[in-house]
């Protein structure tokens, strides 16, 4: 029995290593097999793509559609096939169709996460057809390991990767005004540039060291690896012990409290950096001991003059000097000399800068439009202030009055545009809104900037503007959602309504900038002439009911259109739940006629007599009234005409009896003065 | 059905003609008309002119005009107040006639007949149409003047425009006042029917009584500037053998004539007549230039 047992134990052990032995071999020999076939499939492709001559079109564009074998055969992805990524292409036969871009996030999902985050990726998704996309930096069918020295992202490379569009007069960050000072020309002399550059220590920090790679940030960021939060990590990468290194210029109490502790940029400029100490004085010391005096003007003659009180209390209170002219040199005795360029914000605030750049006001910077206004023009510059402070330019009830330094009627804005929207800043402060802003202090009501977005403001002809109407209501909806969700069942609304014709949107019926209650009368009233723009057969009709010819008198007690149609969920009268369907309409009668019932509903409350075929009764009614008015009147006018002649004559008879009869009396008079003899009747 | 005004006896103090006093020689005037006629066409003259003009201002809405009318009314629905109360003047008016003919008719002890077809009934007769065709010969100078009686056709015209308008418009009228009602047994459309109806019959109306009417009694120069008569209820006994010689006729062969004169009414009371009158042809004669003025230039 134990002999039987261990026998069986051994052919079973046996069988096991058989099979391991098997599973092992396949796991080694199996990626050769792969990589064999994908060499197998490339080379098909190579066949005709490894053809240096072979070109396509793109519009008018020759573009190359050779692939380097060579290169590619040395890549990290030489083990894929090319249908590996081109993986439209997998099983189409020659010629195939054009590939669609290849999507690397397929295998690289982490960092296109991080792309997505950002600036690049930001930009991406906004539409900038500079933005960098996976293969400007790493190529495609060249990709090397990054610990290559010929990868174009090895440490040693990164920086001259990078400076191809950072870098001052390219076209890409002249257009994304990107960092004033150029970093292709100060990033050498910093220390950091310094070491890589000529001394060849490729352990030195490079862009992307602190930069990050994927997820590069606007320093403005919060999640930012250069922003003030989290520069001293980035820092401390390298530079471990800084309170240490620090305490000869930094006093140890700083040190304490964790706010007071200046970040590292405050004194080492990032792309300048130099090995000097600064001493224990922060740039803005230094350029106030100049800048403090009123009369300091530049060349030209503009003040530059800062007030400290001001600077003290805006916004930036906490930033350093630097921090924003970021080409000032701290070290220098005269460090603003080096000042080359104005302040970029937008290197701090990357999204609204972003938003500006799209918008017609950035548009108009970017053309070099002298009315282009920047972000000084609206937010300041010192003095600058958050939009929750009463005292700011951007605080809501301020608002108004900042756009109409340039758009009120006879300013420069005012004087470019052509369309139709005239006088208004008087019109808004006249309007709903405006009252609710500026005579009720209602700081939650709409001001310009609501509709038209502080920085992405475009005209309503383009589609991407929130004033478009394709997005009016949507831009109204952010505060009157329950109207909108209304509307988006309406017939007006083009989630219901497939039509070429443009449908009414908000600003159709209340205007833009003229909003009035709609509960007061002169909205009541012109209402039906707004309907009647579209609706103008039935709206001539309703003029010719009593509804309507009570309307036109000026009165609003009376049913007008709204009041049978409904307003913002106006439905089609066929639709069931319509307020003129069959089943609601006595009760819209009843909300004025009590009592109404199926019968009085069939009152036809546009009826007109000029349409025999829809209204019979009310054409032939109409007629033989006509009918009957006619004829009376010619009948009538007739018989008086020619009455007249004979009534003319019948006068001057009468006249001349009684000149006769005076006549008469006249003779009688002289013989009987006194008496007067009663005549007598026949 | 209609007859009309043959006074029952003679209203005014019957005059002895040999009592006139000495000094005043006066010529006694013909009664054409009781109190009761005279103050119904006054009654029916007001309630009327406000009707048209409450009326009117709705009808013609696009005009400008009708806008001001409206608010000098104090708004639509005072206009309509107002709308009303002078229909159910009228209404009144009307039923005021009708008690009165029945009053003639049970004291005068006449059948229907008599009622209908007695001898000054305003009901149509031959006589009328022989006597439109004699005018019209008149007219073109082919004929003499005919010798009308107490009626003529065209008075008779008038009366019954007023009897018609009665039914058209009182009837659509009160469809309109009372839709709720009427619609319990009526489709909805009849009150298109009824607007339609009720606003041209009234424009008729409006239009027949300031032009036509006014120029049959008023205005055509032989009784220019204005014929007191329907006011007075009086007229000259020249003026009845000129225009009514037929009446006067008969009246002298029956030997009636005497029970209907009276002493002339003072001439400041005559000149207030015209006044009024006068005030009233105005309003008229304005509201059919407006009318005018909005169906040919204001429309929209």
């Amino acid at each position: 029995m134990p002999v039987k047992e261990a026998r069986r134990n051994q052919g079973r052990s046996r069988i096991v290593r058989a099979a391991l032995l098997l599973a092992g071999l396949t796991c080694l020999l199996a990626p050769h097999g792969w990589a064999a076939q994908a060499s197998d499939a490339s080379d098909t492709c190579l066949a005709c793509h490894g053809e240096k001559d072979l070109t396509t079109k793109h519009g008018n564009k020759t573009v190359s559609l050779f692939v380097d074998g060579k290169h590619f055969a040395k890549s990290v992805h030489a083990a894929l096939s090319c249908t590996g990524c081109h993986s439209d292409l997998e099983g189409k036969d020659i010629p195939h169709p054009t590939p669609a871009k290849v999507n690397c996030s397929t295998c690289h999902i982490e960092e296109q996460g991080h792309y997505e985050k950002s600036a690049h990726g930001k930009a991406s998704a906004h539409g900038n057809q500079r933005a960098p996309a996976c293969v400007s930096c790493h190529g495609n069918h060249d990709i090397v390991p990054v610990k290559d020295a010929h990868s174009a992202v090895s440490r040693r490379n990164a920086a001259s990767l990078c400076t191809t569009c950072h870098n001052q007069g390219q076209a890409a960050l002249k257009n994304a005004k990107l960092s004033p000072h150029d970093v292709s020309k100060n990033y050498p002399d910093t220390i950091h540039g310094e070491g890589l550059a000529k001394r060849g220590l490729t352990l030195g920090p490079t862009c992307i060291s602190c930069h990050k790679a994927h997820d590069v940030m606007s320093p403005g960021d919060a999640h930012s690896s250069t922003g003030r939060a989290r520069i001293m990590s980035a820092c401390g990468q390298c530079h471990s012990h800084l309170e240490v290194v620090h305490q000869k210029v930094i006093r140890a109490e700083v040190w304490k409290n964790k706010s007071t502790i200046p970040a590292c940029l405050d004194c080492h400029q990032p792309h300048p950096a130099r090995q000097e100490a600064y001493g224990d004085e922060r740039a803005d010391t230094k350029c106030l001991s100049c800048h403090n005096n009123p009369d300091l003007k530049s060349r030209d003659g503009h003040s530059m003059f800062v007030n400290v009180v001001d600077l003290g209390s805006s916004r930036h209170a906490k930033l350093t000097c630097n921090d924003c002219h970021s080409d000032i040199m701290p070290s220098h005795a005269q460090g603003g000399k080096t000042v080359a360029g104005k302040v970029d914000c937008a290197s701090c605030h990357a999204d609204p800068g972003q938003r500006y750049q799209h918008s017609i006001h950035g548009q108009l910077l970017a053309r070099g439009d002298a009315n282009a206004p920047s972000c000084a023009d609206c937010h300041g510059t010192h003095h600058v202030m958050g939009k929750q402070q009463p005292e700011s330019p951007t605080f809501a009830s301020n608002v108004p009055d900042l756009c109409a330094r340039c758009h009120r009627e006879g300013e420069k804005a005012a004087m470019r545009y052509h369309g139709a929207e005239h006088q208004i800043i008087g019109r808004y402060s006249e309007s709903i809104h405006g009252k609710g802003l500026l005579k009720s202090g209602l700081t939650v009501t709409a001001t310009c900037t609501s509709c038209h977005t502080p920085h992405s403001e475009l005209p309503a002809s383009d589609p991407a503007s929130t004033v478009n109407p394709k997005n009016v209501p949507s831009t109204c909806g952010t505060c009157h959602h329950g109207i909108e969700e209304k509307f988006s069942h309406s017939v007006h609304s083009a989630s219901v309504t497939q039509t070429d014709k443009r449908l009414p949107v908000c600003s159709d019926c209340h205007t833009a900038h003229s909003i009035q209650r709609a509960d007061q009368d002169r909205f009541k009233l012109e209402i039906m002439n707004t309907c009647g723009q579209c609706h103008s057969e039935v709206a001539a009709t309703y003029f010719d009911t009593y509804h309507g010819k009570v309307s036109r008198l000026g009165y609003t007690t009376i049913a007008k259109c709204y009041d049978c149609h409904g307003s913002h969920e106006i439905r089609k009268v066929r639709d069931p739940q319509s307020t003129l369907s069959s089943a609601n309409r006595v009760a819209t009668c009843q909300k004025c006629h009590a009592g109404a019932n199926a019968n009085f509903a069939g009152y036809l409350a546009h009826a007109t007599h000029h349409d025999r075929k829809k209204y019979p009764l009310v054409f032939w009614s109409f007629w033989a009234m006509t009918g009957l008015l006619v004829g009376v009147f010619v009948f009538g006018g007739i018989h008086t005409f020619m009455w007249l002649p004979r009534s003319w004559r019948l006068r001057q008879e009468l006249k001349a009896e009684e000149m006769a009869e005076k006549i008469k009396d006249a003779a009688r008079t002289p013989e009987a003065p006194d008496s007067s003899s009663p005549r007598e009747e026949p | 059905m209609p007859m009309s005004t043959v006074e029952p006896k003679v209203q005014q103090q019957p005059v002895e003609i040999t009592a006139v006093p000495e000094q005043k020689p006066q010529e006694l005037h013909y009664v054409r008309f009781t109190v009761l006629n005279r103050t119904l066409h006054v009654t029916m003259m007001l309630s009327f002119i406000v009707l048209a003009l409450t009326g009117l201002s709705l009808k013609f809405s696009y005009a400008a005009w009708s806008v001001k009318l409206s608010h000098l009314f104090g708004g639509f629905q005072t206009a309509g107040i107002m709308h009303r109360l002078a229909a159910s003047v009228m209404f009144l008016t009307f039923g005021a006639h009708l008690w009165d003919i029945m009053r003639i008719k049970r004291h005068e002890r006449w059948s229907w007949r008599d009622l209908l077809f007695g001898p000054n009934s305003m009901m149509f007769t031959l006589q009328d149409v022989r006597e439109f065709f004699a005018t019209i010969k008149w007219f073109v100078g082919a004929g003499p003047r005919p010798r009308y009686g107490r009626w003529t056709y065209w008075e008779k015209f008038d009366y019954f425009a007023v009897f018609w308008g009665m039914f058209a418009i009182g009837f659509t009228g009160l469809m309109l006042w009372f839709p709720i009602f009427f619609t319990r047994l009526l489709p909805g459309s009849l009150l298109n029917v009824a607007t339609i109806v009720h606003s041209d019959e009234a424009l008729l109306a409006v239009g027949f009584i300031f032009t036509i009417h006014f120029f049959n009694t008023h205005l055509r120069p032989e009784k220019f500037p204005m014929d007191t008569t329907v006011f007075s209820g009086q007229m000259s006994l020249t003026e009845l053998k000129r225009d009514k010689p037929r009446e006067y006729e008969q009246l002298v062969a029956s030997g009636e004539l005497k029970q209907h004169l009276a002493e002339p009414q003072p001439a400041v009371v005559i000149k207030a007549y015209k006044v009024f009158g006068w005030i009233v042809l105005t309003i008229g004669l304005t509201v059919v230039i407006l009318i005018a003025y909005a169906m040919l230039f204001a429309h929209v």
